[in-house]
């Protein structure tokens, strides 16, 4: 499968990233490798298989509705790179 | 060119659990920011979720009530997109296996019930809070994460209702039955249920649906009625200059009363939804889908009908009555002690909401009991007290909690039915207003009315009527 650039320029805005066009170039190549290195799967026949998603045999794993302790202020915001106040502080988000 | 307006509504409802649906952080409304928060709920690093048994078990109640078909197998899946108020940049909710498909609801509209398809209800994450501080050319944004993590069930409607009194009533009914199902405490001024409509138009008589938009950030009930009726001639007016109506997602401005288009980059979403892989799947058996059926109680319409049927109440007091769950168990409590339903419905839905609303009182934590209203009708039938000092102990007893007796008591407000008493104040009433006696000789019939009043503000209206009417009657010499 033969990834173009646009297809690469709208995954990078997805995920926030800008790229330059050198890095486009690249990325064309590798994700378009990557693809094709995956689309030998298509070649099985998955008529009658179901799909999944989990390997592990175990669910309903549930807890409690029971309080824990929260974490400190100071602890919440030692990573922030940018607070005010008690609030993380973010680029204005347009309304 | 006539249309017909199709309308489905999307709901948001957050549930009533004391911890959030992946950790334990407590989810109580009105703290401090950012103090009910922990790894789990900030998206750090290695964190893992482990789901709220409550949670889940609440959001298959309101499936289970909102009719919908439960498949043995759920999961969960991560829906991708970046917003400063979605800490792991995903969020965990339901897109493959939804938890409920396929239900309906019946709505009341005007006493004819119509059925709204329920497309699917799911469980998933809250986001967290966003402040936008309000100083001029402020740069940034502020984020409270308290609620990031709150436990939220969706409820997703098909475009079954066409008309604003339908989604009214839709919206309403909806509350109700989270409420009775007691998952939800629905409050909307604490965002704890919100709404969102979409909104197509097409030619009378056609199938095919129109363009779709949706509506967002309605803030009340009031204003998602307000919106689609924007909506609806917005649209009109686009399809009457021949124009299509675009696919687009707008937001309601509340102190215009209008919509505007949301920004095209912000619409055009690409989830890339997956199923999470933190997260096990959920199988539900019979057994237990059985003990969830179980605890769902009488849902409002059945029981406004039951009242209407059993306790020989109109439409109208029935539904007052069921508008509220907790009124509704208060006036059975009632019935149950004494059988007088028109009399309790009566006090209920008069008085005691007239009182709650007066002095702000919570109807929750009422302090007055079934057992003490019963008692309250008990004595207004013996004749102790009559109704009208009845309404003085009754707005002393939900004030205070007090039994009626006690208040009478008190307050000496016993009805005077001691007929010598009454004689007595009689003499005196028709020795001081010779007039009246004149009139009421002349065959002025409301002059024993005028001095009926004297002697009941004689005896500050504790005299028992019946005998001040009849002694009167006597005195005068008829």
């Amino acid at each position: 499968m033969k990834i173009d650039k646009e297809e690469i320029e709208y995954i990078a805005n997805l995920s926030r990233i800008r790229l330059t066009e050198q890095e486009r170039e690249l990325f064309v190549h590798q994700l378009s490798s990557i693809l094709s290195y995956i689309e030998k799967l298509n070649t099985l026949d998955t008529e009658n298989v179901k799909p999944m998603a989990y390997t592990n045999k175990v669910s309903n794993v549930f807890r409690e509705d029971e309080l824990e302790p929260s974490i400190s202020l100071p602890d919440v915001l030692i990573n922030a790179p940018a607070t005010k106040g008690c609030f993380f502080k973010v680029p204005k988000v347009i309304e | 060119m006539t249309y017909e307006v199709v309308i489905g509504l999307e709901t948001h409802a957050e549930l009533a659990t004391i911890t959030k649906l992946f950790c334990g952080c407590s989810t109580k409304f009105g703290v401090d920011p950012n103090t009910q928060v922990c790894p789990v709920c900030l998206g750090m690093p290695g964190v893992l979720p482990v789901m709220n048994k409550k949670a889940f078990e609440y959001a298959m109640k309101a499936a289970v009530a909102l009719n919908c078909k439960i498949d043995e197998f759920t999961n969960f899946d991560r829906k991708s997109y970046y917003y400063p108020d979605l800490p792991k940049n995903y969020q965990i909710s339901q897109n493959y296996h939804n938890l409920g498909v396929d239900g309906y609801m019946d709505i009341s509209v005007n006493d004819a019930v119509s059925r709204i398809r329920i497309h699917n209800v799911h469980l998933e994450e809250e986001a967290g809070k966003l402040i936008h501080p309000e100083e001029v050319g402020a740069d940034y944004s502020l984020v409270d994460f308290n609620r990031a993590g709150v436990p939220l069930l969706e409820i997703v409607s098909y475009p079954d209702m066409r008309r604003v009194d339908e989604v009214e009533s839709y919206m309403q009914t909806l509350r109700k039955i989270l409420l009775y199902t007691e998952v939800s405490d629905c409050k909307m001024q604490e965002g704890s249920l919100r709404f969102e409509a979409s909104i197509s138009l097409r030619k009378k008589g056609t199938d095919k649906l129109g363009n779709r938009v949706e509506i967002k950030n309605l803030n009340s009930m009031k204003s998602v009625l307000k919106a689609i009726e924007y909506e609806a001639i917005r649209q009109r007016d686009v399809l009457d200059r021949g124009e299509t109506v675009d696919r687009e997602t707008r937001l309601w401005d509340e102190v215009n009363e209008k919509s505007a288009r949301m920004r095209s980059k912000e619409e055009s979403q690409d989830y890339r939804y997956f199923p999470e892989p933190d997260l096990l799947p959920v199988l539900i058996d019979e057994k237990w889908l059985r003990a969830i059926k179980d605890t769902i109680p009488e849902l409002p319409l059945v029981r406004r009908q039951r009242f209407i049927e059993s306790f020989a109440l109109s439409e109208y007091d029935a539904s007052l009555l069921i508008d509220e769950k907790i009124l509704a168990d208060f006036f059975e409590e009632c019935v149950k002690i004494l059988n007088r339903p028109k009399a309790f419905c009566n006090w209920i839905t008069n008085d005691l909401l007239r009182e709650v609303k007066d002095r702000k009182l919570d109807i929750y934590h009422l302090k007055i009991k079934p057992k003490q209203l019963a008692a309250l009708v008990e004595i207004i039938e013996k004749g102790t007290i009559s109704s009208t000092i009845a309404k003085e102990v009754f707005s002393e007893m939900i004030q205070t909690g007090k039994d009626p007796k006690t208040v009478v008591e008190e307050k000496k407000l016993a009805q005077i039915s001691d007929e010598g008493l009454i004689e007595e104040i009689i003499i005196k009433i028709i020795s001081s207003n010779p007039d009246a006696i004149e009139d009421y000789k002349k065959g002025k019939k409301n002059a024993l009315t005028f001095l009926v009043g004297q002697v009941m503000k004689e005896t500050k209206g504790k005299a028992n009527p019946k005998i001040v009417n009849d002694l009167l009657k006597e005195k005068v010499g008829i």
